[in-house]
Order: C-alpha cells, then sequence, then structure tokens
C-alpha cells in the first residue's frame, strides 16, 4: 500500500475512470494544459486529449450546465469547480437541473455527473474564497455528497462516484491536498453511503468530516493523555444521505456526542447530526450534545481574525472538557 | 416540400392549437393544475424547424412552453395530456406536469422551467453526440427573454469554441412575461447578438411555416454538415398570456389585431387553397374531426388514466439499487 498524497489519489481516480471508460471526460478552469489548481489532472490532457481533458471558460453555471447536458447522452463528466465559492454561480444547474431531472422526468433522465470542489477555509483567502458550502449541498434532495478526509476516500469516493448513477458532489479541501496516506495498490471502491470508525473510543463521540476529522483525532489524543477520556472519531465521510445508523451505534456505545464542523453553525452538520441523534437514540444520551463550529461571520482577512473564526482541536478538547466537568 | 406534405402538416398544426386550446379549458375545469404556458400563435416556429429537421433522430430541448415541441417530437398527445391532468401514464408519470414534458424515448430531452436554464444542456447534449460520433443534432427551442441569462453568452461561447452541433431557435414573441422587449433588451434584433461569438444566424418570419422552413432546412444543413452551432431567430407571437395567471393587459389591442391577421394557420391554409390542394370545406371537416380525436382519444385518456400512487411518492429520486453506492457490491 503506497503513501500517496490527496490531490495524487485524485488523480489517479481520475487516470483509470478515463482508462476504463471513453465517456469519462474531465472538464473545469485551468484542467488540462496546466493539470489543475491543485494539480489533481496533471499530465492527462496529454494522455487524453483536449475532447476529454477539457479547459473550460470561466463559466461555472454554463460548463456545469454543459456536463449536466452531456451527462444525459451517456457521457460522464468529472467537473472540477475550482474554488467551492464558485460553486454558488453553478447552483441553478447542479439544483434545478441535475438534482432534479431524474424526479421530474418521472425516471426517464439521470444526470450521472461528478462535481469536484475544494471547500474549506485555507490561509488568509479572504471572505469570497473561504466559504464552507457543504451544508447547502446536503440539503438538496437527488444529490449525493460526499468528503474524503484522507487520500485512500479521496481516491476511491471518485471512483465510486464516476460510475454511480446520480449527481454526486465530493466536498475536498484546500489545505489537504498535501495531506499523505496509504492508497490501496489494487483497484479501490469507497461505499458512497457511510461513516468509519477512525478511532475506537467508550466515553465520548466526536463526529468530524474532511479536516475536522483531523482535530478530532487530535483532541482524542489530547483528552486520552489529560483526563483518561477515551473519545471515539467518527468520519462522516458520506454527508448526503447521513449514516443515521453508523450515528446511533456510536452514540449508543459512549452516550455522549461532540460534532466538530468546520463551518458555521447554522442549518449545518452538527443540527443535523444532533437531530439524527434525536430521532434515533435520545434515550441513550448522558448529556446534551454539543457541536464546535465556525463564528457566523465573513472569513477576515486578519490571521488572528481568520483563526478566531474558525474551530480547532483545542476547541474540541475545551468542549469536551465542558462536557465532562474537567 | 410538396402541397401534400404541407397539407398534412396544416392539419399537424392545427392540431396542435386545438390541443393548446383544449388545455386551457381543461386549466378552467381545474383537471389541470400548476402553471401552465401556451403555444398558439407560435404553431410555425416549431413545425417549420422540426419539418426541416429529423425529430425522433434529433435531440430537442425547451423551455416550459413545451407540450406542442413534444408531440411534434412524436410523443403520443394522450400521454401529453395524461402528464398535464397529473396521471401515471403521463410522459412524465405525473411528476413533471406541464413545464416537465420529457419522452426520452423520442429523444425529447425535456421542458425546463427556469427562463435560459436549457442553452448549456443543449450544448451537453451537442457534446454527447459530437463523442458518439453520430449525424444527430441537438435544437434549442427558447424564448427572447432567456437571451438577458448569463447561459445565453456562456453556451453561445462554448458551443463556437468547440464547433458544438446544436441548432439555436429563438421565438421572439416580443415579451418577457409582461415586459415588452424594448424594455427590457438592448439589442433587439437577436441574432445579431450573436455574432459576438463568430456563430452564424439569421432572423425569419415566424408565422410562415414556408419561410421557417426554408430558413430551418439552411439551419439544420449547416449543424449537421459538421459546421457548429447556428442560431435561427423567428418573429412571433404568442396569443394568450405567459401563462394562465397572466392577465395579459399590457399588450395594445391593435398589436394583438395586428398579430391575428397573421396567423400562421391561416396564412399556410389560404395558400394551400389558393394552389387547389385544399377546399374552406376540407378545412372545416378536418378541424371537426380533431376536435372529436382531441375530445374521445386525448381527453378521455387523461380523464380515464389512474394517478401515480402515493406510496410511489419518494421512487425516482436517486437511482434504484445502484452497486458504486455500495463500493461496488452488489
Amino acid at each position: 500500500m503506497a503513501e500517496i498524497m490527496y490531490w495524487e489519489a485524485i488523480r489517479r481516480a481520475h487516470d483509470e475512470e478515463m482508462a476504463n471508460d471513453p465517456m469519462v471526460i474531465a472538464m473545469g478552469e485551468d484542467i488540462g494544459v496546466v493539470g489543475g489548481t491543485y494539480k489533481a489532472t496533471t499530465g492527462l490532457y496529454d494522455k487524453y486529449g483536449e475532447d476529454r481533458v477539457i479547459d473550460t471558460p470561466i463559466s461555472e453555471n454554463g460548463y456545469t450546465g454543459l456536463g449536466i447536458g452531456a451527462s444525459f447522452l451517456g457521457v460522464r463528466p468529472i467537473i472540477e469547480i475550482m474554488s467551492v465559492n464558485f460553486a454558488w454561480l453553478a447552483m441553478d444547474q447542479i439544483f434545478n437541473t441535475a438534482a432534479k431531472v431524474r424526479y421530474m422526468s418521472g425516471g426517464q433522465l439521470e444526470a450521472p455527473v461528478v462535481i469536484r470542489s475544494p471547500g474549506g477555509t485555507a490561509h488568509q483567502l479572504g471572505s469570497q474564497h473561504s466559504a464552507r458550502m457543504e451544508k447547502v449541498f446536503m440539503g438538496i434532495a437527488g444529490l449525493r455528497v460526499v468528503t474524503p478526509s484522507n487520500p485512500r476516500q479521496a481516491y476511491g469516493l471518485l471512483k465510486s462516484a464516476v460510475r454511480c448513477n446520480d449527481p454526486v458532489f465530493i466536498n475536498e479541501h484546500e489545505l489537504m491536498y498535501n495531506m499523505k496516506g496509504a492508497v490501496p495498490d489494487a483497484e479501490y471502491f469507497h461505499p458512497l453511503e457511510g461513516s468509519e470508525v477512525a478511532r475506537q473510543g467508550r466515553d465520548v463521540t466526536l463526529f468530524g468530516y474532511n479536516i475536522s476529522v483531523h482535530w478530532c483525532l487530535q483532541a482524542a489524543e489530547q483528552l486520552s493523555k489529560d483526563h483518561g477520556i477515551e473519545a471515539e472519531v467518527i468520519d462522516l465521510y458520506t454527508l448526503s444521505p447521513l449514516d443515521r445508523e453508523g450515528i446511533r451505534n456510536s452514540v449508543s456505545k459512549t452516550h455522549r456526542a461532540v460534532i466538530v464542523e468546520e463551518a458555521e453553525p447554522a442549518v449545518g452538520v452538527g443540527a443535523e447530526v444532533m437531530a439524527i441523534i434525536n430521532e434515533e437514540c435520545f434515550f441513550e444520551l448522558d448529556a446534551a450534545p454539543l457541536r464546535v463550529s465556525a463564528l457566523n461571520i465573513p472569513i477576515p482577512y486578519n490571521h488572528a481574525l481568520e483563526k478566531a473564526a474558525l474551530p480547532n482541536a483545542g476547541d474540541v478538547v475545551e468542549a469536551v472538557r465542558k462536557m465532562f466537568g474537567v | 416540400m410538396k402541397n401534400a406534405e404541407k397539407k398534412r402538416v396544416l392539419r399537424e398544426m392545427l392540431f396542435a392549437r386545438r390541443f393548446e386550446e383544449r388545455c386551457y379549458e381543461a386549466y378552467v375545469e381545474r383537471n389541470i393544475g400548476g402553471f401552465l404556458h401556451l403555444y398558439p400563435g407560435e404553431e410555425a416556429c416549431a413545425f417549420g424547424v422540426l419539418e426541416a429537421a429529423q425529430p425522433g433522430h434529433d435531440y430537442v430541448i425547451t423551455s416550459y412552453r413545451d407540450h406542442v415541441h413534444a408531440i411534434k417530437s412524436g410523443s403520443d398527445p394522450r400521454r401529453v395530456m395524461a402528464e398535464l391532468f397529473a396521471k401515471e401514464t403521463g410522459v412524465s408519470k405525473g411528476r413533471g406536469g406541464s413545464m416537465h414534458i420529457f419522452d426520452v424515448a423520442n429523444r425529447f430531452m425535456g421542458g425546463y422551467a427556469l427562463v435560459g436554464g436549457p442553452f448549456p444542456l443543449a450544448a451537453g447534449i451537442a457534446k454527447g453526440i459530437q463523442m458518439q460520433g453520430g449525424d444527430e443534432i441537438c435544437i434549442c427551442f427558447l424564448g427572447d427573454a432567456a437571451n438577458n441569462q448569463g447561459t445565453f453568452h456562456e453556451s453561445l461561447n462554448m458551443a463556437a469554441l468547440w464547433n458544438l452541433p446544436v441548432l439555436y431557435v429563438c421565438e421572439n414573441n416580443l415579451y418577457g412575461i409582461g415586459t415588452r422587449i424594448d424594455r427590457s433588451t438592448a439589442v433587439i434584433d437577436q441574432y445579431k447578438r450573436v455574432s459576438g461569438y463568430n456563430i452564424p444566424s439569421a432572423q425569419e418570419d415566424g408565422q410562415d411555416f414556408d419561410l421557417v422552413y426554408k430558413a430551418a432546412s439552411k439551419a439544420v444543413k449547416h449543424v449537421r454538415s459538421g459546421k457548429g452551432p447556428y442560431f435561427l431567430e423567428l418573429m412571433t407571437y404568442r396569443y394568450r398570456g405567459h401563462s394562465m395567471s397572466d392577465s395579459n393587459a399590457y399588450r395594445a389591442k391593435k398589436e394583438e389585431r395586428m398579430w391575428s391577421g397573421r396567423d400562421p394557420l391561416i396564412i399556410l391554409r389560404d395558400r394551400l387553397i389558393e394552389a387547389g390542394e385544399l377546399t374552406k370545406e376540407e378545412f372545416k371537416d378536418m378541424d371537426t374531426e380533431i376536435l372529436d380525436e382531441i375530445e374521445d382519444e386525448v381527453i378521455r385518456f387523461a380523464t380515464d388514466s389512474p394517478e401515480p400512487p402515493v406510496s410511489e411518492v419518494e421512487q425516482f429520486v436517486l437511482a434504484e439499487n445502484d452497486p458504486w453506492v455500495r463500493g461496488g457490491v452488489k
């Protein structure tokens, strides 16, 4: 099992799927000749040509709609939106067409497109390049939403998403493209539905997804060392549909839950997981669940302000200490 | 086109007119709900273009004013009416409604309710055709007001850039709901707006079937021969308001009278009478026959059909039993 970077894992999935099926294409801004802002399509332009690795104009709604229309005829586009902030411009086609066409056509048409985009906040990119939009995508019926927290998931989720007949939004992270991790040498398809236990524990469940899984893992180590609290970390790599069974199983075991999200709290992953806990296993709880979220503000440029706006592993430790009164 | 063929087209156009008028009545009778956008006055556009193309072979996509385009693409009118009646036998199984007629077996790729939404979808369908290597083209019918959406410019740019086999047909009926084109659009002649994208274009009288057919034949030939996109603007008029909820109070009676004097059915009918292909009596008989057909077959079928079972309300949201959801495990 080789250790490769997150971007290399995404590139490998592209390459294998494009080699496997001539109808798989990649599209997006600067993905061809340049090889992608985060290198995720490096070398594919030379290998598969400009008709299959398509440098698009800066027309997010237009090229996303074009990919969706092509998918009606059996083309399987992997659309890269350079930054999730730009995905707002493509919302019309993603929500109004891709997510709804199967339903409103009575099952005659489907839009098997993959839309990949780095979400999350990087370093000092300012308000308009720091959006976290996973909460927006996961509220839409007809769209699958997954978010890889490591290279293995980044590879396997993209592989499955390309072959799945539903539209899939893959929420990546600008700060994770250079993260290293083990990826199976053999071809591997990650399930598009479910969650993973990233760390076993008995005292409290920390729910994370994408980058916040790593904050949870750091916090768990510190809680173990400082307080003897053994936290279980659940990696919610599927945000839509959320894994109700996985949530229920872990909370039924630890009886406590903290949800850690990089986004603002309102109408977010934390709120949704709490609602699921209420519906699935309320009477298993020994304490009211907590969420650790960003401040509800546009992300500032100043480094100290930016840091203050976002949660981190220390905030997760604090939340658990508050819950346990230690 | 021979006169005998034109007579067949006239009958189809008359059927479309009566179909739409019957929709109006069915809406008043509350058999049709939601929004309903009707096509009377504009028939020569869809018929002229699609007679010049190969419906069922070529792909067609349009807006919410979509019943007639679907029927001309090959949809069974009974199933289109059943869709409007929200029945399980409807082309979209009662899930779509008037604005979302889909009939993929006939390559009618749907009616869409966001103004300008189909522009990029049509370019994408054309991209799919290009990848498959077939000789089909994609025909996208939209109104003039859609051209003020960003998707118009984005899609024309990409269609030209990648030489996509798509024919954009602009049915210019002069109004975007209640706003007249000169109050919403800086350049009135829509065919001129595409010159910025190096796309050949033409403007034609959309009320005269013969002229539309001729202009569309040229356009279809251009696109099918691999020369890339084409834009055809057809000057037309809708007799009714934008939708059933539109009071239609914003148009001058004089303007409406002028356009009803240029009715596409009457123009074609009179031409065929003059040519000795048709008599007034024949036309009247044709009309009676069509009215009976609509009542006895189309309306009856829609009325008698069952509604979709409520137990299936969650069907068609996602693919059923897709193995890749489980990572390829069957």
